[in-house]
């Protein structure tokens, strides 16, 4: 145990001059691979990764401190920030979990605009988690063509919500707005288009010898270890073991939709890769179904929760006592039940869970965050020890880390 | 004049009004007995341990032990009742009400497909057995709650702060944790380094970069009342005269009083 304080404080004793074999590398935390600002301190054995320390915090927001001085709805923004590369995926994990606190009952129209805002996350997600860890192993052209790709959904976010990274696209209760007009003709657009371009990159990287070197057999995780170390996601199903969120414990629809839970067997980077395609291709499967469930539902957008959620606007403006409400809703914040709620959602990266005590105040007693990325970026240090100084890179890419939701 | 009490154990934001009619309602708490699993999996528990309490919230079971039994709890839990998965473990601090961490420990068993807290309290210097050696993912999640709350752990292998520089003071989600630095900080530089008789010749430290102070001619001027650079400023207006010499080419003698603004162009 470490005893700090201001006048002794604590410094790393790492030796970087050693007199046997042994090197020490600073990897990060500014290296374009790193994914962020992850620093990783490297014990080398000539090539090969003996010892493997990841260093965090660079990031560190004190988003559960800024949680419990907030009110509940003030607060959603700041979760944009989380994953930012899929921002739906954290605001609605958060807008559930106040839900499931009050026990409230979102309108069907609501939900399925946020299953389609989910999936297009998830897609834009991997897309870019493709490019990326494609771009980190030398593949250029993948890049290119997945973020081109990605521009159709963030497009797609935009015209729904009017952002392209922070999206803000939930409101806890439902949703801001309904779908624009021919938001619809453009999602079938670009899902019947998507599919052959996922066909495109695999037709790219499939094959590829380079590909198949720097991934096969590289970053592998036992099925004991991904347990043991908490994964999620596809670094727990690419391990072998079926478990979405979605599937097992669905929330919203999921249960009204038809989907495969791809797994892969082989528990390395190249396994992990087929299981994103795939993943991919299942969003496409889950927004086709939800085109024509949006059509069935009636223009309901956010529940009616009186002592909770602020009435439509149409009725603020209106009546004097839903102005009442939403003056106090905004001034002073809902107060929910005393209690606490965990309430873990599959976002695009793993099982994102929110943990929030609150005491009947406006401001949550205590919120834990509970992010994919800080338990993925853990196992670092276990499974790269044994691996190549040039797999490290590989292997941080296809773990799909992403430092807004580890530092929080 | 008397000054107002503030309640130092919880410096956080509070609600500003408090309806005194308001009773907060309470997330209701199932009987253990009202699921299967859970019942069976708190049979077994009880017939090992002490278990305080045990209740169903929100699907999820809840329940409270003994601190000193928490790995051998957890052991039974993933060896005997399946429970895989460590998702989330961390504190709340309730130093303030009864000087106590609440620990607790959030599972998941993905063949049960159930979840369930594990919680203790443990009183704020005693010292909490790690269980990493059950659930590895323990191991940042313990590195996290001792940077943020000064849970004392012990057993574990490299406890060190996790996400705050490894020099820092205190532990920031305490609820004793000041929102905003004090003075003694927001001056520690000056004072350190010169002495606290500088403290009006530098000034305070400016943070916002988009602060515009009018008083300020060494980066500022204010419009049609510009002195030189770094002069006192004045509220005189300046002359906005043409000053060429020898006068502009053809404009002989240019007024702006008596300039014309155009309705239409000719």
């Amino acid at each position: 145990m470490q005893k700090v304080n201001r006048l002794k404080p604590f410094f790393e004793n790492i030796a970087f001059e050693r007199e046997d074999n042994h090197m020490i590398v600073n990897f990060g935390p500014q290296h374009p691979s790193a994914h962020g600002q992850l620093r990783l301190i490297l014990e080398l054995d000539g090539e090969k990764v003996s010892k493997a320390t990841p260093d965090i915090g660079y990031l560190h927001r004190g988003m559960e401190k800024m949680a419990e001085n907030m009110i509940y709805n003030e607060f959603l923004p700041t979760t944009d920030r989380m994953d930012y590369i899929a921002a739906t995926a954290n605001n609605y994990g958060f807008a559930l979990a106040v839900e499931k606190l009050i026990g409230l009952e979102v309108p069907r129209r609501a939900k399925v605009i946020r299953m389609m805002l989910l999936e297009l996350n998830r897609i834009s997600s991997h897309l870019f988690w493709l490019a990326t860890h494609a771009l980190d192993v030398g593949a250029m052209t993948i890049f290119l063509y997945a973020f081109r790709e990605r521009e159709y959904t963030l497009d797609l976010i935009e015209d729904y919500c009017g952002a392209r990274l922070t999206h803000s696209s939930v409101r806890i209760g439902g949703v801001p707005l309904d779908l624009p007009k021919g938001w619809i003709d453009n999602l079938n657009k670009f899902i019947n288009h998507l599919p052959l371009d996922i066909a495109d990159y695999e037709g790219l990287l499939d094959q590829n010898r380079i590909w198949k070197m720097r991934l096969e057999d590289v970053g592998v995780v036992t099925p004991e270890q991904a347990q043991s170390w908490g994964c999620s996601g596809p670094m727990l199903r690419g391990s072998g073991i079926a478990w979405d969120i979605r599937k097992e414990e669905p929330y919203e629809l999921y249960d009204e939709v038809e989907f495969d839970v791809p797994v892969s067997t082989t528990c390395d980077s190249y396994g992990r890769y087929k299981l994103h395609m795939e993943e991919m291709r299942q969003s496409v499967r889950i927004l086709k179904q939800l085109i024509p469930m949006y059509a069935q539902t009636s223009p309901e957008i956010m529940a009616h929760a009186p002592g909770y959620i602020s009435a439509p606007k149409e009725q603020i403006m209106t009546q004097n006592y839903s102005l009442m409400q939403h003056f106090v809703l905004v001034t002073q914040g809902m107060r929910p039940p005393v209690g606490e709620v965990y309430v873990a959602t599959e976002s695009p990266k793993g099982e994102l869970g929110f943990y929030i005590n609150s005491q009947g105040d406006p401001y949550p007693y205590r919120l834990k965050l509970r992010a994919p990325s800080f338990f993925h970026t853990a196992i670092l240090q276990e499974i790269l020890v044994g691996e190549y100084l040039a797999d490290v890179v590989a292997i941080i890419g296809n773990a799909n880390i992403v430092f807004g939701e580890i530092d929080r | 004049m008397m000054r107002s009490y503030s309640d130092k154990q919880n410096v956080q934001k509070k609600a500003y009004y408090n309806d005194r009619y308001f009773v907060a309602p309470q997330i209701p708490k199932e009987d253990v007995e009202t699921d299967e699993i859970f019942a069976n999996d708190v049979a077994v528990l009880k017939g090992k341990f002490e278990i305080k309490e045990a209740y169903i919230q929100r699907g999820q079971l809840v329940i409270y032990i003994d601190a000193r039994d928490n790995v051998s709890v957890l052991q039974t839990l993933r060896d005997e009742l399946s429970y895989n998965f460590l998702s989330e473990h961390s504190a709340i601090d309730w130093l303030a009400k009864s000087g106590e961490f609440e620990i607790f420990y959030q599972l998941l068993s993905s063949s049960k497909c159930k979840r369930l807290r594990v919680k203790c309290f443990i009183k704020e210097k005693e010292v909490l057995k790690s269980v990493i050696g059950v659930y590895k993912s323990a191991d940042w999640a313990e590195r996290e709650m001792y940077d943020m709350f000064g849970v004392i752990i012990s057993g574990h292998p490299y406890m060190k702060r996790i996400l705050m520089p490894d020099d820092w003071y205190d532990h920031p989600l305490r609820k004793t944790y000041p929102l905003h630095g004090d003075e003694v900080a927001q001056w520690y530089e000056i004072d350190k380094i010169f002495g606290k008789e500088y403290r009006d010749i530098i000034g305070p430290e400016e943070r916002d970069s988009a602060r515009v102070d009018e008083r300020d001619t060494y980066r500022f001027a204010r419009l049609n009342h510009e002195v030189p650079f770094g002069a006192e400023p004045s509220s005189e207006k300046t002359v906005t005269d043409y000053q060429e010499e020898g006068g502009v080419f053809i404009v002989k003698k240019l007024k702006k009083e008596d300039a014309k603004i155009v309705k239409e162009r000719y």
